[in-house]
């Protein structure tokens, strides 16, 4: 195609542009810079001493600036934009948004309204947690080139020792043989091509190896249909569109027909879930038992989930609540008002603020792991540390006595041959994951059998109307399937002054704080063993069982001046 | 039908392996092969034409960039419900460079990029996600060491054709809005490269795969608007598409920008024709139009009757 620049649409690029700051001096560190499979833009530096990660730096190299383009637009507009903070946990911003909006009205939902918001929240945790298991994680456990040497009849047989629900053939993994080799032999390897292949670290058989590549392919379609149960209620999926302040806008098409049509696409998804996800990621627990000491943090923190009446916390499904030092059967309520995000190490200047006083002035000065190395804040609760996400859900709920809950991870700790202990761990994670998806994707099946059509003729059944007060603010906690989300909204004069965010990876992937304590990936990855410095397969696996998800950890407003910020490109 | 066109001994021989590997049957292929030829405009005739592309055609290489952006777009692509997407993706082009989905990191994945630039030069179809942060030398978006201005800047002039997927790559989309600070831009505004866009927030996935079979079919990239919006997909406003025009469950009177906007989603809807914005009561954001995050706000019209 002829590079020709099309008259009709003049365009001015951009000439003698600053340059980039020099590359940080090598200083014998190892650096992950992208780490991928994950959502957005990551940079991981690692110290190693003796063979184990001493110190641990996590950069987030990507700034976007969704609040400064918040300001001054109507507040029942500021989902659409916040949704798009992240295309992979694509409903959770947007639905945090709206209720941070209810929240600041004073407007109660109708109760079908909060059902469907419950579907829609349970079917993006289950096509999240399926998609970063499979897609995102499971090569740094599977090596494929093994998998390409694997007897096929060797790998039906532990496909059946890994669930007993499933009875696939010789003939079939043979299938799954070829279509890998057709990688290998052609030699285009595409996405698989590079990876840290036959390191000492892969434990698996090239049987187990060629059973979990099976399921890496079968949970490409399986997440198609998990995304599929958004399109019902919300319209599409990225970026379902189906969503509204005081309610949901769906109407016309809540058939009795579409509700069977979600049924079917959850209940599909659910079987997966039992019968492949739980079961391959309690196998690798067993298999790769090292990881039950590795990576662990001290402190979790969840703010519950799925709201089953209009009070909160009481309500939820999943508590709210926080552990310190590792004490899981001795959950704390939690104050938001204790929230604080320290940008010492940050790329702005200004000094430790609670989000709904938040104020950021950009100050970029390069990656210095001494001073400053990320545009992602650190946020601290009662000046500590938190992770946040599947973990802490998990053992929140377990130290709370959540009976569905309970029951799945005891049956997992005995099958993987763990104790609760080895939970705060790589593993423990990566199979919290699992747990809290098996326990939506069976509650979801109640839930669904309470929808009820819409009545047609009328106007937005699921939709309570409203006033909007002049001014106002609000707040929304969430749990996104990474962990704790919270909005702070102020408006006034119809229009938003000030819009702060404090997401999930910003907890977990935030740097240093004004103490120089790491954050809780910083600290997960001490001690993390690695055998071989130019392939650091470890570190990868402490990194990916936190579900990186970028994009939206990096966001600034300052809600003083807009304009008042600057930059210095050393 | 010509004789060239109908499927011979070779080809069925390709199809039925492609199918039996999939797990899937002949029909469903061929069923997929038509909505690759509906949504091009194509004529039914086409139908063999691209089922022989799809099954025998050369893996091109793509390199998918991904810059300012939420991987919405990347999301759009993976879960699409075709069974044959995945084969495109996986199988059909040779993906040598996807931050989301390749297995290589950190300067192994830097090496896959590098190695695909200069050994695919001049052949490799590059696809864009994302905006450019161009404000202050581009430090506001970096990878390895490298800003994204500078990526695009090397990569770009190298391929065969650049695609901008997503509004963002497109047009700069969401971190252009007002009130942004990066200096984000389209790709075509950042570099002066001319680019094929496929604007949308996110785009349709079904258009993205049929521009794929449509340049594995003709080695090229389809004829576009004067936004570089391909015709096939941008070439009917939204509400003359609309099974609502003209019902009582019409929502212009919510808001709804379907008459400004072009796209097929009335046609070709998301999530395997699951549904779209107006069928789940969701007013049109008109998604697909440069600057839409400020020429299309307020999103709804709440004082509008509905």
């Amino acid at each position: 195609m002829p590079k020709k620049d099309n008259p009709k649409n003049p365009h001015n690029p951009p000439t003698d542009p600053t340059p980039p700051p020099e590359p940080t001096p090598s200083n014998g560190n190892i650096v992950i810079d992208p780490v991928t499979r994950i959502e957005g833009h990551l940079r991981v530096e690692t110290a190693v001493a003796g063979g184990r990660v001493s110190s641990a730096w996590s950069t987030s190299p990507l700034f976007r600036g969704v609040e400064p383009i918040l300001k001054n637009r109507d507040p029942r507009d500021a989902w659409m934009f916040t949704q798009r903070l992240c295309g992979v946990c694509t409903y959770v911003h947007g639905i945090t948004s709206i209720r941070s909006v209810e929240d600041a009205i004073g407007v109660a939902i109708p109760e079908q309204a909060r059902l469907i918001r419950n579907l829609l929240m349970g079917a993006q945790w289950i096509h999240d947690h399926i998609v970063h298991f499979y897609q995102l994680h499971l090569l740094d456990w599977v090596d494929i080139t093994s998998a390409l040497t694997a007897d096929p009849a060797g790998a039906a047989s532990a496909d059946r020792q890994i669930s007993s629900a499933r009875n696939r053939s010789a003939a079939y993994f043979d299938g799954v043989k070829q279509r890998l080799q057709t990688f290998a032999g052609g030699g285009q390897l595409g996405p698989f091509a590079n990876g840290y292949w036959g390191h000492p670290a892969y434990l698996l058989s090239p049987e187990e190896n060629l059973v979990m590549m099976a399921n890496y392919l079968e949970a490409l379609r399986v997440q198609i249909d998990a995304a599929h149960m958004h399109g019902i209620l919300a319209g599409k999926n990225p970026h379902p569109h189906g969503m509204i302040v005081g309610g949901v806008p769906l109407n016309k098409d809540l058939t009795s027909n579409r509700i069977g049509e979600f049924a079917g696409v959850s209940n599909k998804a659910r079987d997966f879930v039992n019968n492949y996800y739980l079961p391959d990621a309690t196998w690798l627990a067993a298999r790769y038992s090292d990881y039950a000491t590795i990576g662990g943090t001290e402190n979790l923190m969840s703010f519950g989930e799925f709201p089953l009446g209009a009070a909160e916390p009481d309500s939820l499904y999943f508590p709210r609540g926080a552990i310190f030092n590792r004490q899981t059967s001795a959950v704390q309520p939690v104050d938001t008002g204790q929230i604080s995000e320290h940008v010492t190490h940050s790329w702005y200047s200004g000094s430790a603020r609670h989000p709904s006083r938040g104020q950021t002035v950009p100050d970029y000065t390069g990656i210095n792991t001494a001073d400053r190395y990320s545009w992602i804040k650190a946020p601290r609760y009662q000046g500590q540390p938190m992770e946040v996400g599947p973990l802490a859900r998990v053992l929140i709920n377990y130290g709370k006595g959540h009976g569905a809950t309970v029951q799945v991870v005891n049956a997992f700790l005995q099958k993987a041959g763990m104790s609760l202990a080895g939970m705060y761990s790589t593993l423990g994670r990566t199979a919290a994951r699992a747990i809290e998806t098996k326990v939506i994707a069976d509650v979801m099946s109640t839930w669904v059998g309470q929808l009820s059509p819409s009545p047609g003729g009328s106007e937005m059944p699921f939709r309570s109307t409203f006033t909007m007060p002049d001014a106002g603010s609000g707040v929304a906690l969430n749990e996104a399937p990474r962990g704790a989300l919270g909005h702070w909204l102020n408006y006034s004069g119809g229009k938003i002054s000030n819009y702060q965010m404090v997401v999930p990876s910003t907890w977990n992937f935030g740097p240093r704080d004004s103490a120089n304590v790491p954050g809780p990936v910083e600290q997960a990855l001490i001690d993390t063993p690695v055998a071989d410095e130019s392939k650091p397969l470890e570190v990868l696996r402490v990194v990916h069982s936190f579900d990186p998800c970028i994009a939206c950890a990096v966001h600034v407003f300052d809600p003083k001046n807009n304009q008042r910020f600057k930059v210095q490109a050393l | 039908m010509k004789p060239e066109d109908k499927l011979d001994k070779g080809l069925e021989d390709k199809i039925d392996d492609l199918v039996t590997k999939k797990g899937v049957t002949r029909r469903d292929f061929m069923k997929f092969c038509g909505l690759m030829a509906a949504t091009l405009g194509l004529e039914a005739s086409f139908v063999p034409k691209i089922a022989r592309a799809i099954a025998s055609a050369p893996r091109p290489p793509v390199v998918w960039l991904q810059f300012a952006e939420c991987t919405g777009c990347t999301e759009a692509l993976l879960r699409t419900a075709d069974p044959f997407i995945d084969d495109l993706l996986l199988e059909k082009v040779s993906s040598e460079y996807h931050e989301t989905i390749m297995a290589a990191a950190g300067d192994h994945a830097t090496a896959c990029l590098d190695s695909a630039v200069s050994q695919y030069a001049g052949q490799f179809l590059c696809f864009v996600e994302g905006a450019v942060p161009t404000a202050s030398g581009g430090i506001y978006g970096m990878i390895g060491n490298k800003t994204m201005l500078q990526i695009a800047r090397e990569v770009l002039p190298q391929a065969k054709a650049v695609v901008c997927v997503g509004t963002c790559a497109s047009f700069g989309g969401l971190p252009a809005a007002a009130g942004g600070l990066t200096g984000a831009r389209g790709v075509r505004d950042a570099t002066g490269i001319s680019t094929v866009n496929m604007p949308g927030c996110p785009p349709n996935a079904v258009n993205i795969a049929a521009l794929i079979v449509n340049y594995l079919l003709n080695n090229q990239l389809p004829g576009t608007d004067r936004y570089g919006r391909p015709n096939f997909a941008y070439g009917n406003k939204v509400h003359s598409q609309c099974p609502r025009r003209g019902t009582d469950w019409c929502l212009k009177g919510f808001g709804c920008k379907g008459p400004m906007a072009v796209h097929n989603c009335p046609s070709v809807k998301y999530n395997g024709g699951t549904s779209w914005c107006v069928q789940a009561d969701a007013p049109c954001k008109n998604c697909t139009t440069p600057g839409f995050w400020d020429s299309m706000t307020p999103f709804f019209d709440y004082s509008g009757s509905y």
